[in-house]
């Protein structure tokens, strides 16, 4: 297929249509919305399922009732109505069937702002809806990888009988890049041996999210981690970027992956050995990578649009072996590539040391940088 | 004995599982009409039932059908993904008052709107039967529960919702009825308006409720028998039975 230019959600929402997607179910909210649209046109076009829901737990719970049919569903919002759908996502992971949700994430907590935001990390990659559940979660940093990962993502649902999101920020949501679409295919309904279909010729099935006696919701629970350590040890994805002799090394995710590899790029021109390891999979997060750079580097960079989320999986592997410190831009607000090149300086010249938690002194500095007062 | 003799068996749509239900209670008479109304209409094969949560959380234990249990109140919003993917099959849901007028209120009232070609079983009880007997949306004024221990006040705890009125607005709706269970007669009626419902989604003709007054002798703190007349004295009066709702189409089909 010759590249042409895509919005982010727009190919998002084609890249799903190709990959099979048999029923959308959807709600407005910015900076999403264009997926919702886009496949309020497409998916009739195609005698396809679209629903536009009374809210997101209207439409989690189409979702829900979809895939129990083993059809390829999804829905997509942003931050706030991620949380709304967080009921049914818990469900849905009981009842271990796949479904994809992609989350725009946007700036918050509450109704924050429609900037683009990494917060939602933990909520996705730690679970946030209730109960012991695992999750894939991709984390896409172009438009390309948007597309590609898409397509993966109803994949990995289906292998795993799992929940797998994308998460994304709002920039790469809006922004639009000459990017490489998939070819259309029609569906192809799989007979799952679990799908609640009808019992024409079979005995009947039942999916719900009920173990009434602990020891089988033990059971089940165990049953899911096990699971889990297939994702684990098979799915692990990410991308290395001047780390063969790098004594730096900055981790980030998504657009803050991104950022920082212009000022990676920039500070190997200028003659710093930095690299970046970009975690694709945020979850199952790519420790093992992670850990054998631990022998190498003198110091990590955690790089987000956060207050430092994907930070504590960066010190859980690390563990205090290296120093590790923390560049955050919060509130729905993108590094520039020269704020994130002005750290890569303050640790290449040091000293930096092993911090409890590296939190702290970035919020010192934030507040110098900000000229804002200390409250 | 012979099969002339032969005046009542289980329905072929229902398992051998007996059911969990309190005596007296009208549940189990409502899912024998659901079961003897697929049976009738052969369709038990391409029929999926959607649980609430409440005391029918295990109805899918009861029905021989393909089974999926929803969260508290979104049966509507699952029976719709269900629906609109496999639009060959039939789809229902089974709610009781708490589920379908309080925490669904919204899920129930857009698919109503959206005229989803689903099938509704409302079971108004007037109460919380699972958690033991809360105050519901369709308490009656007046009427003690856990939660109104005083009386329903609605000067503090508002008014009772009546739920086949208010969908009855609604232009998808093809049909929506009231009946009761309290005596056999009536019991007859509530079969033939669950057809009716069950006949309005293989035809298409848009969204179908059946709203069932049903007993909870348990949580009324009543004998069986009690329970019964309490649905025809004071239940009836505060929720007149009835059509609601049949559209054109609907009201030439014979059942």
């Amino acid at each position: 297929m010759p590249k042409e230019l895509w919005k982010g959600n727009e190919a998002i929402a084609e890249a799903a249509v190709r990959a099979g997607l048999e029923a959308y179910f959807g709600y407005p909210i910015t900076p999403q919305t264009e997926i919702l649209e886009y496949l309020s046109r497409r998916m009739p076009e195609l005698g396809r399922a679209f629903v536009q829901a009374e809210s997101e737990l209207g439409a989690i719970n189409m979702v829900y009732g979809a895939a129990c049919t083993g059809v390829r569903v999804m829905s997509s919002s942003s931050s706030p109505g991620i949380s709304l759908m967080m009921e049914g996502l818990s469900y849905i992971a009981g009842t271990e069937i796949p479904a994809v949700l992609v989350n725009v994430m946007r700036g918050g907590p509450g109704l924050g702002n429609i900037a683009p935001a990494q917060s939602d990390y933990n909520q996705a990659v730690r679970g946030g809806g209730h109960g012991d559940y695992p999750r894939i979660v991709l984390a896409p940093a172009s438009v390309q990888e948007a597309i590609d990962l898409t397509t993966l993502s109803f994949d990995l649902a289906e292998k795993y009988r799992m929940i797998t999101m994308i998460i994304l920020d709002g920039s790469t949501g809006q922004m639009m890049e000459p990017a490489e679409m998939t070819a259309l295919s029609e569906p192809k309904r799989k007979n799952f041996e679990w799908a609640t279909n009808g019992a024409m010729n079979r005995e009947r099935r039942i999916l719900s999210s009920i173990y009434l006696n602990p020891l089988d919701e033990e059971k089940t629970n165990l049953r899911m981690l096990k699971n889990w350590k297939n994702v684990q040890a098979n799915e692990v994805r990410y991308k290395e970027y001047f780390l063969e002799d790098a004594k730096y090394v900055i981790v980030g995710f998504g657009t803050a992956g991104r950022v920082a590899l212009s000022a990676v790029r920039e500070a190997r021109a200028q003659g710093i050995k930095v690299g970046l390891l970009r975690p694709i999979t945020v979850s199952p997060f790519p420790y093992e990578a992670l850990d054998q750079l631990t022998s190498q580097a003198e110091a990590f960079l955690v790089a987000e649009m956060n207050m430092g989320q994907m930070l504590d999986d960066v010190l859980l592997t690390v563990r205090g072996r290296v120093p590790v410190e923390f560049y955050g831009r919060p509130g729905g607000v993108v590094p520039f590539h020269n704020e994130i090149l002005d750290e890569i300086h303050r640790i290449a010249t040091g000293p930096v040391t092993v911090q409890t938690d590296p939190r702290e002194s970035w919020l010192t500095r934030m507040y110098g940088n900000l000229k804002i007062a200390v409250p | 004995m012979t099969t002339e003799n032969l005046v009542y068996e289980r329905p072929e749509a229902f398992t051998e599982m007996p059911t969990h239900y309190c005596p007296g209670c009208t549940h189990g008479v409502a899912h024998r009409l659901v079961a003897e109304v697929l049976d009738e209409m052969g369709i038990v094969d391409k029929t999926i039932g959607v649980a609430p949560v409440g005391c029918a959380v295990f109805a899918y234990n009861y029905f021989d059908t393909d089974f999926v249990e929803a969260p508290h109140g979104r049966a509507p919003a699952m029976a719709t993904g269900v629906k609109r993917v496999l639009p060959d099959r039939v789809v229902f849901t089974y709610q009781g008052d708490g589920d379908l007028a309080s925490i669904g209120m919204g899920e129930i009232v857009h698919a109503a709107a959206r005229g989803e070609n689903i099938t509704v079983i409302f079971i108004n009880n007037a109460n919380y039967g699972m958690t033991g007997g809360q105050m519901a949306p369709t308490t009656l004024p007046g009427m003690k529960t856990s939660s109104s221990q005083s009386g329903r006040d609605v000067e503090t705890q508002g008014y009772p919702i009546k739920v086949s009125e208010m969908l009855s607005t609604l232009e998808g709706v093809g049909y929506c009825a009231r009946r009761s269970l309290h005596d056999p007669k009536n019991i007859r009626l509530a079969k033939k308006a669950i057809r009716t419902a069950f006949e309005t989604q293989v035809r298409g003709l848009g969204f179908s409720m059946v709203e069932l007054l049903s007993t909870c002798p348990t949580n009324w703190g009543m004998t069986p028998v009690n329970a019964l007349k309490f649905v025809e004295e004071r239940m009836i009066p505060a929720y007149p039975l009835g059509d609601y709702k049949i559209s054109d189409a609907i009201k030439q089909i014979k059942v």
